[in-house]
């Protein structure tokens, strides 16, 4: 089956679970900013956890289909319409050529991910298919899908997951877990383990960082996240030896003002990291954008049943 | 047997290993020792291992094994890696051909007047000795250089470039790089290589590591335009001193 591409929408790259082993080279792990979404949405077409879909971010797209297959949207919900129905998110539809599936802007979340039975099958570059836009590798030839792309989908998939079965799990719809982790206030709570420089912030630095409110500033990205709020003072500088950072680490330049790492982050960086977003808290993070605000909470590896 | 390894937690998939605390090359070595371990122990609960000057940090499967588990394998795999006292064993050379000055290197003649020194005896001092690479990161492929002579040292632009070419051959302060791709960038351009970095569909798509040094040997333009010929028909193997 192949995917054409009417209208690609503002943002929409292939992507997978993510470029893995080639860090210590420089090279990024990019992926899916919405892990969770993505299996899921592996998951309803009964595709292998880490297989290529693509990622949507705002505005979807228009798409057309030349054969028949199985189709699922994940993460936020853009409207879509599958020949001018409204297709419901979260569940395994069948397409047949000639089928066109029209997404609008995200109502809530960013980034929706469109999931074919098969996976994208565009060819993997260091052991993963996702696009690394800053790098130009991976996905379609590491760049933003246009208007007039063909994609290919890969072979028969396994049978499919029910919804049902993910339930309740990281594997929830994940605007079901935002809704949750979301005060009626509109402040949403992220968890973060401390580390690995918390030591060059003081108690009241400290303080002062877990009791504020946060707001995404205009310039967060597949990159990063830059915050504006309280700003959190360190004891002697934010500076530090360059050192590997992690999707999720939490640095705090000069200003005071924190820089959440997401899925393109450089492989290294310079900067003191008072703390990293729990893993499974990343996929809603990643559905925020702009002008949200958010609450980092505390958590310690005691708390997540592990022993030090 | 090291003593004073640190753990930090990077998260609930992540652990930093700390070795030491300042550019040394001792440090760099055990830096090197443990993540040569990492990687040679390919155990099930590791993902990857991102060396740097002092730390490692090392992704995990806290479903395989849990931080205070992954505590324990580590301190083993570095004192067993530190006793074999191995860290210089599998230490490569890589040797960057470099075409310098010309339209290569457009700020060599700024830098010749403010350093008071010849356009030869820049090229000799900044080929003139082995750089060790503490670690890579900023874009696939580039190398943090330690060790470069201070009489050649230069300040970064003002106003950095919109644009510097692949294999851009740079000082920034005491530091000397290599571009890897296309790039904006403040680095003092004296040079360029025309051999690959990085190049993706290679594997490794980087054909040096932490620990490993490169040496610059100054090259022809002619030798340059020859090396780029094979390079790009893929009939260029670079050569390493082991």
């Amino acid at each position: 089956m192949k995917i054409k591409v009417i209208s690609p929408g503002v943002l929409t790259t292939v992507q997978d679970t993510g470029r893995f082993g080639h860090q210590a080279a420089g090279i990024p792990e990019a992926g899916a900013m919405d892990r969770a979404s993505l299996r899921l949405a592996n998951a309803l077409v009964g595709n292998p956890e880490d297989a290529a879909a693509l990622e949507l971010t705002v505005f979807g797209g228009t798409f057309e289909f030349d054969g028949k297959g199985t189709i699922a949207l994940t993460g936020a919900d853009m409207r879509p319409f599958l020949n001018g129905n409204r297709m419901s998110m979260n569940t395994a539809v069948p397409v047949k050529a000639g089928d066109r599936l029209e997404l609008g802007v995200a109502s809530r979340g960013m980034r929706a991910y469109l999931a074919v039975s098969g996976g994208i099958d565009v060819p993997v570059v260091l052991g993963s298919r996702s696009t690394d836009l800053k790098s130009r590798l991976g996905g379609l030839e590491g760049r933003k899908l246009r208007a007039g792309d063909v994609l290919e989908n890969g072979s028969r998939p396994q049978a499919a997951a029910e919804l049902a079965e993910v339930q309740g799990t990281p594997c929830e719809p994940v605007l079901q877990r935002l809704a949750k982790a979301t005060s009626p206030e509109g402040v949403t709570q992220i968890r973060f383990l401390f580390g690995p420089q918390d030591a060059m912030f003081a108690e009241d630095a400290k303080k002062t960082f877990t009791d504020s409110i946060y707001t995404l500033s205009a310039a967060c990205d597949r990159m990063g996240y830059r915050l504006e709020g309280a700003a959190v003072p360190s004891l002697n500088g934010t500076d530090i030896l360059s050192e590997g950072i992690c999707f999720g680490s939490i640095q705090v330049p000069a200003n005071g003002q924190p820089i959440v790492m997401m899925a393109d982050h450089q492989t290294t960086g310079g900067y003191a990291k008072i703390g990293t977003v729990l893993s499974e808290d990343l996929p809603l993070l990643a559905q925020l954008g702009p002008g949200k605000r958010i609450h980092f909470v505390p958590v310690t590896l005691e708390e997540l049943g592990e022993s030090l | 047997m090291p003593t004073d390894l640190q753990f930090f937690p990077a998260g609930d998939r992540a652990v930093l290993v700390q070795l030491g605390n300042a550019i040394d090359e001792a440090v760099n070595d055990r830096v090197r020792a443990l993540y040569r371990a990492v990687l040679t122990a390919a155990d099930p609960a590791i993902i990857e291992a991102v060396p740097a000057y002092t730390t490692v940090l090392v992704h995990y499967r806290p479903e395989v094994r849990s931080f205070a588990e992954m505590k324990t394998f580590l301190t083993d795999l570095a004192s067993k890696s530190a006793a074999g006292g191995n860290a210089e064993s599998g230490r490569r050379i890589l040797v960057v051909p470099v075409c310098y000055g010309l339209h290569f290197g457009p700020d060599l003649w700024e830098m010749e007047e403010k350093l008071g020194l010849s356009r030869q005896e820049i090229i000799d001092i900044h080929s003139g000795r082995d750089y060790r690479i503490y670690m890579m990161g900023f874009l696939p492929g580039f190398v943090y250089l330690g060790g470069m002579d201070s009489r050649i040292a230069y300040p970064r632009l003002k106003k950095p470039r919109l644009r510097i070419d692949a294999g851009a051959v740079g000082i920034a302060g005491g530091q000397t790089g290599i571009y890897p791709s296309v790039s904006p960038g403040g680095w003092r351009i004296i040079g360029n290589t025309p051999i690959r970095l990085f190049d993706p569909a290679k594997d490794p798509a980087v054909p040096v590591s932490a620990g490993d040094a490169i040496r610059f040997r100054p090259i022809s333009v002619d030798e340059w335009y020859e090396i780029k010929h094979l390079v790009q028909k893929g009939q260029y193997e670079p050569e390493v001193i082991l």
